[in-house]
């Protein structure tokens, strides 16, 4: 993807979800707080979540933005937030895992 | 996340200034932290990392666990000429991750032949730098030798407090540059902040080696951002 110098505020989680906020939308924000091995997005990424599980961003391959959507609709519910983990170590592999190999955390946390 | 804290980050990252969003990941308390605002302690010297890496990650500080996301705008490169060292530079700054501007009003240096894939003026500096103004997260590399050209586009680059500024030149002709560069009001400060003659001392020789040169120098320019300045303090 080229560098541009400006925001693409189309596809800018963080925009998105600024401007479902004024929509009168209730928002979630995950962040990718930490990362072990080979992780697809970089510590900061954003995915952002609306209540109807609509989203915008990644904070993986494609992997784990499910578990991750389900996770932020529970967070917008109670207004707690909560920290991820996934990897191939889980439990879960099969289902929710990086299949890459590598390791993230995820903050998740509703936006006011 | 608080949303005053991210309508205030929005607004910073749209107008091309550093913002870090300092989380408190015990009770998820955020604050924006703009870049050289005082923050004491290791969460300040943490801070300051951050705003000259651009990297984000986690810090413990004062028995808490923070989580600093760092939001740097992208630096770019502004060349000021579109002569051979240009056409060197700027597919290398591409590569190393800064998007490149080439500016030159002679329209027989600046065409799309000579530099395929790269945005190009064939306009004054002044036209250009109207329209887009250089900011702290820009380089300028001024190398077309012509003062009718340079000159404005160096002042406008101190004004901005561009990152980098370079000068192509000899010791000789920047001492004149010098001098034409106070009489248009730039202070003696401003003016020991160009790289002249331009780029590391590497024995460059071809136009190739002294793009390699310029395109050095403005990454060490842009990864020592805020340390001269602590070390002038200290």
């Amino acid at each position: 993807m080229e560098n541009s110098i400006y925001l693409d505020e189309a596809r800018d989680p963080l925009i998105i979800a600024e401007g479902w906020m004024k929509d009168g939308k209730e928002v979630a924000i995950a962040t990718v707080v930490e990362t072990w091995g080979s992780a697809p997005r970089p510590v900061g990424s954003h995915l952002v979540i609306d209540a109807d599980g609509d989203f915008h961003g990644s904070v993986s391959g494609g992997c784990v933005e499910g578990a991750v959507v389900s996770e932020a609709i529970d967070v917008i519910d109670s207004g707690k937030a909560r920290m991820l983990e996934f990897g191939v170590a889980d439990e879960t592999a099969w289902q929710v895992g990086l299949s890459c190999g590598g390791r993230i955390k995820v903050y998740v946390e509703r936006l006011g | 996340m608080d949303p005053y804290a991210l309508k205030i980050l929005n607004a910073e990252r749209r107008a091309r200034r550093a913002a870090i969003l300092v989380t408190d990941l015990g009770d998820g308390r955020d604050r924006i932290v703009r870049e050289g605002d005082q923050v004491a302690g290791d969460l300040g010297a943490a801070i300051a990392r951050a705003f000259r890496t651009g990297n984000s990650g986690s810090v413990e500080a004062e028995g808490r666990t923070f989580f600093l996301n760092a939001h740097l705008p992208q630096p770019r490169l502004v060349v000021i000429g579109a002569v051979h060292i240009s056409q060197a530079l700027a597919p290398m700054a591409k590569i190393a991750g800064y998007p490149v501007e080439i500016i030159d009003p002679r329209t027989a240096f600046a065409t799309p032949d000579r530099f395929p894939d790269v945005a190009l003026h064939a306009e004054w500096p002044e036209d250009v730098l109207k329209r887009q103004p250089l900011d702290s997260y820009t380089a300028l590399a001024a190398v077309t030798h012509d003062p009718k050209v340079d000159d404005f586009a160096l002042k406008a680059a101190l004004d901005a407090n561009c990152f980098y500024v370079g000068a192509l030149g000899s010791r000789k002709t920047h001492a004149k540059r010098v001098e034409r560069l106070l009489a248009l009001g730039a202070s003696a400060d401003q003016i020991a902040r160009i790289h002249a003659p331009i780029g590391l001392d590497i024995g460059a020789a071809s136009p190739a080696e002294i793009a390699v040169a310029v395109l050095a120098q403005a990454i060490n320019a842009f990864r020592s951002r805020g340390l001269d300045a602590k070390g002038a303090a200290a």
